[in-house]
């Protein structure tokens, strides 16, 4: 039972919105879709997905090594 | 013929619902060793932390008919549909950690209808159970509907594909890895929707050009519907008076049928919500999942319910607006009594995110819906065969077998569960009034429960036949009620009025809540009168499961946001604030 919890479902949840928010800052950057407000918002969304990402990898991450042997 | 899709995706957006899918697959596979027991796989053995529990209790609830449903209730009524949630399900979200988790989580019962025959008797248990069970094939059915004809009319995607993708998608990751695969999904699909629609409402809100500029829109479209100019944008100041206010209701029927009988029914008795509390890892984690909860969907309703304010804004004063209207059957647009074009409300939040985002976040905007689809399926199915395999096979067909052997029954149930998703889905895209009636039925059923819950919790006199037979008797109550009474302006049928007419009420909700309240009535009475006639339990083997024979749990030892009653005041202040704010 204790293995359930051994992997901190951060980590995967963390993982995949760095990946997108990687995904969708590099095309922002590169295609510069524009919407009607003016505003590159695949650039800036993208980075802070992947700020919000990494953050949550990182508090999961430390907390599944805490836990761990 | 099929007509054309209103917009075509571009490659980044395909890439950002493949991640998505690879993400859902892989929790799946992850979690199967972890699957050993029957309680691993229907309860993750009760091992979950308060804040993972908490998301998904609120994100097994935000299927299609939260995410659609309350855009589409945005554009019909404005603002006062955040009573769905600040007079709704806020107060019983309390409720249910405060005072009812201590019996669901302390007698140790697997699901909601199994609490009914240890607190009163088998014949309560399998109403509930039976009732409960054909519910969750229907709304997961009904969901997959609506995705697959959202899907084809977007993007022009094939209904039966988008039906079947989705179905093996949940069908893999719930066989696989049982609720905890489920829960961990709804976490996900929590961030996924906050992601995807604050991006949303910030564009939104810039291009009506702000809360005043969506007030002074909202009341040109409430003077064009000869309401008050903040009918749309005032939550409180039109509740007088029925007819003042988009929604057709007074203040007594919303707060009485809404928020006490509807809300508190659903939050505090459904075992799909309460089923993510029984996965906590601990008394106090079950009691602080609704609270944790109860934060952020206090703040939804700047999620969900702005888009179609937003839309709605956005198609008043002429040109090609964002909500689309209603088509009759040749195709042309569908017009009222007053000569206005019908809206086709539904269409509103997912109109504005095609109108809004540019590609690449459109991708991550229909993945979140997608996301929302999916986990309220799932949430569906794990509620179902859980019921199915534990309240109905184990105590009906085959009592006493092994563990391993409900384990696989569960997993067997799961794909039974889905297959008959899919067909009620079909069932629901040919017979449209099948459906209303069926859901009109659920609602006889549901509306009473609460009653039955807080007698037998907090009246330690209530007995199974009083429980059983105020059931009966409210929803008769119910069902008789709308056979008496019509909304305006609607025929004979479905909608009511079969049994002859007595009233007419100014919209379906206000009949809606009032035949809430009285189903309510109905059964707390018969309840207690039946009871009264009956042989009570002896108290000892009642200790766990009614309020004054159980030990209160002791938690002043615990830092303060780790104590429900501070959480709970802390919400309850937070959500008059909000009342006011917006009133």
């Amino acid at each position: 039972m204790s293995d359930v919890t051994s992997l901190d479902i951060r980590v995967p949840i963390g993982g995949t919105f760095g990946v997108l928010g990687l995904m969708l800052a590099v095309y922002g950057a590169v295609a510069r879709p524009q919407t009607s407000a003016g505003i590159n918002i695949n650039l800036w969304w993208g980075i802070v997905m992947l700020v919000f990402g990494i953050a949550l990898f990182a508090f999961g991450w430390s907390a599944t090594r805490s836990r761990g042997p | 013929m099929d007509p054309t899709p209103i917009t075509r995706l571009a490659g980044i957006d395909y890439a950002v619902m493949v991640v998505y899918f690879a993400v859902v697959l892989g929790i799946g596979f992850w979690l199967t060793r972890k699957m050993r027991t029957s309680s691993d796989f229907f309860l993750s053995g009760r091992s979950l932390p308060a804040w993972v529990t908490g998301l998904a209790f609120l994100s097994a609830n935000l299927g299609a008919q939260e995410v659609i449903g309350m855009g589409a209730s945005g554009a019909k009524y404005g603002i006062a549909t955040s009573h769905f949630y600040w007079v709704g399900a806020i107060p019983a979200m309390v409720f249910v950690g405060l005072f009812m988790m201590p019996f669901y989580y302390g007698s140790r019962a697997r699901s909601v209808p199994e609490y009914l025959k240890l607190r009163f008797d088998e014949k309560t248990r399998t109403f509930n159970a039976v009732s409960f069970a054909v519910m969750t094939v229907f709304s997961s059915g009904i969901s997959m509907y609506a995705m697959g004809k959202l899907f084809h009319l977007l993007l022009g995607w094939s209904f039966d594909v988008s039906v079947l993708v989705s179905a093996v998608i949940v069908l893999g990751y719930v066989t696989l890895g049982g609720l905890t695969s489920a829960i961990y999904n709804e976490v996900l699909q929590f961030f996924l929707i906050v992601f995807g629609f604050a991006p949303l409402v910030f564009l939104g809100m810039q291009s009506v050009g702000g809360w005043s500029g969506l007030t002074a829109r909202l009341a040109t479209a409430a003077t064009e519907r000869s309401l008050p100019a903040d009918a749309y944008t005032s939550a409180w100041r039109n509740m007088g008076d029925a007819a003042a206010n988009p929604i057709g209701v007074e203040w007594f029927g919303l707060v009485a049928g809404l928020g006490f009988v509807l809300s508190f029914g659903y939050w505090c008795t459904d075992f799909l919500v309460v089923q993510r509390a029984m996965a906590a890892d601990s008394m106090n984690a079950a009691r602080r999942t609704p609270l944790i909860a109860a934060f952020p969907k206090m703040l939804f309703p700047f999620l969900v319910i702005l888009p179609g304010m937003i839309a709605l804004a956005l198609t008043t004063g002429g040109g090609a607006g964002v909500i689309p209207a209603k088509l009759a059957a040749d195709g042309a647009p569908l017009m009222d009594a007053a000569g206005r074009m019908v809206l086709d409300y539904d269409l509103a939040t997912p109109m504005l995110l095609v109108k809004l985002f540019p590609a690449g976040m459109l991708g991550l905007g229909l993945t979140a819906l997608l996301a929302s689809f999916m986990a309220g399926m799932a949430g569906n199915v794990t509620a179902f065969n859980t019921v199915w395999t534990y309240d109905i096979y184990q105590s009906h067909i085959r009592p006493g077998a092994s563990d391993q052997h409900y384990l696989n029954v569960g997993r067997v149930t799961t794909v039974g569960g889905v297959l008959l998703s899919i067909a009620a889905a079909y069932v629901a895209g040919s017979f449209n009034n099948i459906m209303d009636l069926l859901q009109l039925v659920f609602a006889f059923v549901n509306a009473p429960l609460f009653a039955t819950f807080a007698l037998g919790m907090f009246w330690k006199r209530t007995t199974g036949n009083g429980a059983f037979a105020g059931l009966v008797a409210g929803t008769l109550g119910a069902a008789v009620h709308h056979g008496l009474t019509l909304p305006r302006g609607a025929v004979a049928g479905v909608k009511g009025g079969y049994l002859g007419l007595v009233h007419t009420y100014p919209s379906e909700l206000a009949q809606t809540f009032w035949t809430a309240i009285i189903a309510w009535s109905v059964c707390f009475a018969v309840t207690i009168v039946v009871s009264l006639f009956t042989r009570p339990r002896a108290e000892v083997e009642l200790e766990g499961l009614v309020y004054s024979l159980t030990p209160k749990p002791v938690d002043e030892r615990l830092g303060f946001l780790r104590r429900p009653v501070p959480l709970a005041v802390l919400i309850l202040t937070l959500t008059v604030v909000l009342n006011f704010i917006f009133v």
